[in-house]
């Protein structure tokens, strides 16, 4: 098993009260920059992620999104550029670089070819269509985000192989003279390793690619039937899926005691916690989801992706702002938090119940890859840096130890794709569905 | 009632599904971003003297999408193309919103074969003041809403009153997309239409420009940037109206088009 420590580095001295006012982080008015505390948050970070590899993670993970305090990271490729210089063993795992917002595959392929080469090698590239909102930040036309995110990834792929010069004319990237003078240094290049959040497309594109599937703490039921799905497709393509193939990226607090963990984990709920990430009208811009999703949403009328329902979709904003719905609100904020926290969707606690948690998960579900997903909010350096240190020095033995027993073989222990599988062979399990039932999960 | 019918034909190589009605000469309608809304007191009173041919835009869930069409030029075009395979001679021309954009395109490329170009509110060109309204961040709901002055209207009551259906929430989320998909980037405008209107100019291409007074979604610059481009035609303001000027005042909408049609 491979385990990764991933933040989305959040900008921690936004006040709260804005972001519940605006109904979203995404769209709050960039006057809330404070420079000098930004800088201290950026610098913080990098270090955290150096103390991340010292106490024992395999893999720093880190994202980029737009025009949001929800994550500092905006141009990942140069913080990761500054890891492969600063840290020595990790693997530094971008999840991801977002194709379409980009618009320029050329430069992301000289990029990630730059950022592994200065590592010697320890470049996990990510790709994601990047979010809904992210389409208005770059100006991406959402009706063209897959045909983009498809056509830029083959090119990088092609950039990384193909001798060049060669001309490139695609439906919308043209390059007429392609000769990138920096190639991966892992050959032919890196592994790539895809984040969702139950997308099926994303989810059979993985299994044709034969990339290992993240899944950004969806819900275990919902998980384990789009890792069936995965694993029926790759039959289909004569291999068998194994935890190589899978990933899964779980928010986790840990602190001394329970209580303490319970109470600083609430950064988790901060300003509305990830269904706050963007605002109904942002989340799904036109044309961005398939059309069999938006029919489904069409005639689901209590159904919703990403937290979106057609009611949420139809509504206007036109709702004044009541400040005195502050307490109210935050009241179901934490009623929230109680109950991602029995459906296991969050996990805060002291070394002994997080690894308890963790490994019930894991049994579950069986990635080869599992991603702590460190907390959100205004959480201090110091309380921050002591769950990294908890984590690292009590609870990763424990879980290596389990997954060791549970056979979680990662991506770097067996390359995805490798046990074949002949035509018409049943394919094995690759989900513990006994052991879900067992959990009683409301 | 006038009779009117909706028929599916393939015409100048796609499927095109197109409502039809009236009786008199040609009057082709391009209908706005949000789809067609059905058959108003506008289109039963121009319908007296003039046959309706208002095709439903490719891509807004009756006609099919035309992956080749990029631009609304291009699709400017493709009407074109029917116009002339329908053998229609010399057609009014009449455009709401961005289909004010589509027929201005129209008018831009072939202004011979057209015989007038009416522009209800109409999207294409940047203003320099005041810039055309945000329609894909915002909800369906917020739009519709700025669309008109007077929500209480009748007209709007009947189009986008009420609970929706799937099917209709579909049509706008086709709608959208499709809108989306070729007007994006540039938002909603063509830098080259004021100088390719040149050859609608050179002909002296009969031409009214119309506006609801109270219009949110299309600044009045938009109306003299016409202007300045079309230094021919006449422009018309509909009183106690928003966007949706021919539903919000209807007759002065008609009278303002029928005196000149006539």
């Amino acid at each position: 098993m491979q385990i990764a420590h991933f933040t989305e580095r959040p900008v921690r001295y936004v006040p709260e009260e804005p972001v519940l006012e605006n109904r979203a982080f995404f769209g709050i008015s960039n006057k809330y920059v404070d420079r000098q505390k930004s800088a201290d948050d950026y610098n913080f970070y990098l270090d955290e992620a150096c103390y991340c590899e010292e106490v024992g993670f395999d893999a720093v993970a880190l994202n980029e999104h737009h025009g949001n305090p929800f994550c500092s990271g905006n141009v990942v490729n140069v913080e990761a550029a500054i890891l492969a210089r600063i840290t020595t063993k990790v693997k530094i795992v971008i999840i991801g670089n977002m194709l379409p917002g980009v618009k320029h595959p050329l430069r992301v392929a000289e990029e990630l070819a730059t950022i592994d080469t200065i590592s010697r090698g320890r470049l996990v590239s990510g790709w994601v269509r990047g979010a809904g909102s992210e389409q208005f930040f770059n100006n991406a036309n959402p009706t063209y985000n897959r045909e983009m995110f498809n056509e830029a990834h083959q090119f990088i792929i092609d950039c990384w192989t193909k001798e060049g010069p060669w001309r490139y004319e695609g439906k919308h990237f043209h390059y007429r003279h392609v000769n990138p003078w920096v190639m991966p240094y892992q050959e032919p290049y890196p592994q790539q390793w895809i984040p969702g959040v139950l997308s099926p497309e994303t989810v059979l594109w993985c299994a044709e690619k034969q990339y290992p599937y993240l899944g950004l703490g969806t819900a275990l039921g919902p998980t384990c039937d789009l890792w069936d799905m995965y694993a029926d497709k790759s039959a289909e393509l004569g291999y068998q899926a194994g935890p190589e193939n899978f990933g899964y990226l779980l928010p986790v607090f840990c602190s001394d005691t329970d209580e303490k963990a319970f109470e600083i984990g609430k950064g988790f709920i901060f300003g509305g916690g990830q269904n706050a990430f963007s605002r109904p009208e942002h989340t799904l811009p036109p044309g961005y989801n398939s059309k069999a999703a938006i029919r489904m949403l069409a005639s689901q009328p209590g159904g919703s992706w990403l937290g979106v329902s057609k009611a949420k979709l139809m509504a206007s904003q036109e709702d004044a702002w009541d400040s005195a719905a502050f307490d109210s609100l935050k009241a179901k904020l934490i009623k929230g938090y109680e109950k991602v926290q029995e459906n296991m969707q969050v996990v805060v606690g002291s070394p002994e119940t997080v690894t308890k948690k963790i490994c019930d998960i894991l049994e579950v579900i069986r990635p080869g890859v599992f991603t702590v997903f460190a907390v959100q909010g205004n959480v201090s350096d110091k309380d921050r840096l002591n769950s990294v240190k908890l984590l690292g020095e009590q609870v990763l033995p424990a879980v290596r130890e389990f997954a060791d027993k549970q056979e979680l073989t990662g991506p770097f222990d067996r390359e995805p794709g490798l046990v074949k599988l002949a035509p018409g062979t049943k394919r094995a399990p690759v989900v513990n569905r006994d052991a879900l039932e067992k959990l009683n999960l409301p | 009632m006038a009779t009117w019918k909706e028929e599916t034909i393939n015409i100048a190589g796609a499927e095109l599904t197109v409502i039809r009605g009236g009786k008199g000469k040609p009057l082709f309608i391009c209908h706005d971003e949000m789809g067609y809304t059905g058959w108003m007191k506008w289109n039963e009173a121009l319908s007296k003297s003039r046959e309706l041919i208002i095709p439903l835009q490719p891509g807004f869930g009756k006609s099919p999408r035309q992956d080749w069409m990029w631009r609304h030029r291009d699709l400017a075009n493709y009407y074109l193309n029917v116009i002339r395979e329908m053998g229609l001679d010399k057609p009014d021309v009449l455009g709401f919103s961005a289909g004010g954009y589509i027929a201005a395109e129209m008018a831009a490329a072939s202004p011979e074969i057209l015989g007038s170009l009416t522009l209800v509110g109409p999207m294409g060109i940047k203003p320099d003041e005041g810039e055309i309204a945000e329609m894909f961040a915002v909800t369906v709901n917020t739009y519709l809403r700025l669309s008109v002055h007077d929500q209480n209207c009748e007209e709007y009551g009947q189009m986008y009153g009420g609970e929706m259906s799937p099917e209709q929430f579909e049509l706008f989320e086709d709608a959208r997309a499709e809108s989306a998909r070729i007007g994006w980037e540039p938002y909603m405008f063509n830098p080259s239409l004021p100088d390719l209107l040149r050859s609608a100019a050179n002909t002296k291409l009969p031409t009214l420009l119309v506006r609801g007074e109270q219009d949110e979604v299309i600044p009045q610059d938009c109306i003299r940037r016409y202007q300045e481009a079309l230094p021919q035609a006449n422009a018309v303001s509909i009183s106690n109206a928003g966007h949706r000027c021919e539903v919000e005042n209807s007759g002065e909408f008609i009278s303002a088009v029928q005196n000149f049609l006539s």
